[in-house]
């Protein structure tokens, strides 16, 4: 008692004692709005895997709130079964991370290049890469569809085969793209490597040359190890972002078996032919169980490579 | 690269051939040409190339017959665009909305994000786990688990019975609507102009994606923060500013650069999830309508850059380079 009358009538006291009351508000708010903004986010997920696990009991039951009475795994079991799931996601992560090592590879030979040399032409050819950044590739969608569905680079195919090549429904399209720098989001990735290894001492690079390593050799073995960090900025937003397409794998019509994301829209009308499962609120929960299996791996990358995907983009020079 | 020149100085009398082969810099040129080879092949024939084809086919009429193994333009003039500006049901509508939405949410995700990130910045137990809940939008943003997403949200209240779940539902919004209807009205009372209780109102209903569309933001506005030297803010304690003064004269010149980078990656994010862009695609590739889907996605790319050079001209000028 007598501390709390000490506080009130000294002015230090007092000042000291607002100042902790203070301190404590502003971090009650600070969490209450990271919680709440951070269930926003996770609440549909919940959600999801709430409606995937419950039966067709909890389903109907009023009462039941985010934990279901009788828990089962049955969806999964069938869905895993229509999925193809193994072999699908098996080739969907082949496809993904193949293109990923494609774009690191060629991304950031492309941002060295802009950022270690001299050419004519540079800041206008850097300036394509910006603009290939800003214009989207809506606008260049049907003259890219018509390139591949008549593949014929110069003339060499109709001079084999007499006819040029169709290469829709195949995933050759996008490798091509992703080689010549303009896959999913490449220019990006080629900013993102140009900042970085412009941030980079050039001492490297002479004590490099004094030795007697040729260019080349400078690039894969002493630039690309030391730019560790882009390189895991971008191997995540690649592999996010490569497995997430669907406009490419629309555009060049790739097949369900390769690109998991289009297998689930069509997952519950598959559910519906196959299984007789005509009601629309269990066909969605075959849909989130599908969901969840899908983002599954994705999650699991993310989650290993979480602490240095933040840190490299701290690193990697991304914000300029 | 002068220490290089040097360097390799020495060696050239060695032969007279020396002479007629390249110097050192234009050798370096020349690796730099080909280290940037891939790409300029690609931007050469897929955009550079994409762009000349997507004009063409604005002023032509494209018909695909694949037997004769390829495709013929008819040219029809400007009929394309008078039918777009003209004709067309939707267009204009979804056009000017999609702009609306654009130029309404891309100021609201930046200093949501930069909000965000001053939050997350700060050291305190469990900030990886948060981190790296504010990246899973990015994660979940595929439009074809998107759309199930949006289908199965309601599945979080209770049984999901579907009468029960419509009754919450309109029980729900209901109340929320009264509520939100009641704080207005006192906002309207106090005076505030109704324009900008709109927007707020407008804000608040789309939080949802707003949070959505700014994950990648806030990575990059956390790295931005990283970057302000600490110097500058123990300064600003010893001067005496209080933690207001601190963040407009301190931490928001020192990230300007950095929302710049934000504002371009936010408008074009947005452009590309836009309704103009999946009628153009609609109209493409599934009503096979080439010619006027062409004009909807150049009308509407030229739109874009236009805003994206204003606005970057715009906040260019105000711009306060630390370095």
């Amino acid at each position: 008692m007598a501390k709390f009358t000490k506080m009130f009538s000294d002015p230090l006291e007092r000042k000291i004692a607002l100042n902790q009351l203070k301190n404590i508000l502003v971090t009650f708010v600070k969490v209450a709005i990271l919680v709440g903004v951070g269930y926003v986010i996770v609440s549909p997920l919940i959600g999801m895997i709430v409606s995937s696990v419950a039966s067709s009991e909890d389903i109907y039951n009023p009462m039941m709130y985010v934990l279901p009475q009788h828990p089962g795994t049955d969806k999964y079991e069938l869905v895993l079964k229509r999925l193809d799931y193994f072999k699908t996601i098996g080739a969907d992560l082949l496809y993904t991370c193949s293109l990923t090592v494609i774009q690191l590879f060629v991304c950031s030979m492309v941002g060295y290049g802009f950022a270690r040399f001299n050419f004519r032409f540079k800041s206008l050819l850097f300036a394509c890469v910006v603009v290939m950044i800003v214009v989207p590739s809506y606008t260049i969608m049907l003259s890219l569809r018509l390139t591949f569905q008549q593949f014929d680079p110069f003339g060499l195919m109709t001079l084999i085969n007499g006819k040029s090549l169709n290469m829709m429904g195949t995933v050759t399209p996008m490798y091509i793209m992703t080689l010549l720098g303009c896959g999913v989001k490449s220019g990006l990735y080629i900013y993102i490597f140009n900042q970085f290894f412009r941030g980079l001492p050039k001492e490297i690079e002479e004590a490099a040359f004094v030795d007697g390593a040729g260019v080349w050799y400078t690039y894969f073995r002493i630039m690309l190890l030391n730019a560790m960090p882009s390189v895991i900025t971008v191997t995540v937003f690649s592999i996010v972002w490569q497995f997430n397409d669907t406009f490419y794998a629309n555009l060049f019509m790739i097949s369900e078996k390769v690109v998991i994301s289009k297998k689930i829209s069509t997952l519950a009308s598959v559910i519906a032919n196959q299984d007789k499962i005509l009601n629309v609120t269990f066909q969605k929960q075959y849909t989130n169980a599908g969901i969840i299996l899908v983002i599954m791996p994705i999650i699991l990358i993310y989650v290993v490579l979480q602490k240095q995907f933040i840190e490299g983009v701290e690193r990697s020079g991304i914000v300029g | 690269m002068d220490s290089l020149k040097q360097l390799k100085k020495p060696k050239e009398p060695g032969s007279k051939k020396e002479k007629k082969s390249l110097t050192l810099l234009q050798k370096r040129s020349m690796t730099g040409y080909l280290f940037i080879l891939p790409w300029l092949v690609g931007f050469l024939i897929f955009y550079v190339r994409g762009l000349i084809q997507t004009i063409e086919f604005t002023f032509c009429n494209l018909t695909i017959n694949p037997a004769a193994g390829g495709y013929t333009l008819t040219p029809v003039g400007f009929d394309n665009y008078i039918y777009a500006f003209r004709v067309h049901a939707q267009f204009k509508q979804t056009l000017v909305s999609s702009i609306g939405n654009m130029l309404v949410d891309v100021p609201l995700i930046i200093f949501f994000s930069l909000f965000m990130a001053m939050l997350l910045n700060k050291d305190f137990p469990g900030r990886s786990i948060v981190r790296a809940i504010f990246f899973l939008p990015v994660i979940l943003n595929s439009n074809a688990i998107q759309a199930a997403i949006e289908l199965s949200s309601t599945m979080m209240n209770g049984g999901v019975a579907t009468q029960a779940t419509e009754m919450a539902q309109s029980a729900g919004s209901a109340n929320v609507a009264f509520s939100m209807d009641y704080l207005i009205d006192m906002f309207v009372n106090l005076g505030i102009p109704a324009s900008l209780l709109d927007y707020v109102t407008a804000a608040v209903e789309r939080i949802n994606d707003i949070i959505k569309a700014s994950g990648v933001q806030i990575v990059l506005f956390i790295a931005a923060l990283q970057s302000i030297p600490s110097s500058l803010y123990e300064v600003a304690k010893i001067e005496g500013a209080t933690g207001y003064e601190t963040f407009w004269k301190v931490t928001f010149p020192m990230v300007m650069p950095h929302i710049i980078t934000n504002v371009v990656y936010t408008i074009v994010d947005s452009f590309t999830q836009s309704d103009v862009l999946d009628l153009a695609y609609n109209t493409t590739l599934t009503e096979l309508n080439y010619g006027l889907g062409s004009v909807f996605s150049l009308i509407s790319t030229v739109i874009t850059c236009v805003i994206l050079v204003v606005v970057v001209g715009f906040i260019q000028k105000r711009t306060f380079y630390y370095n």
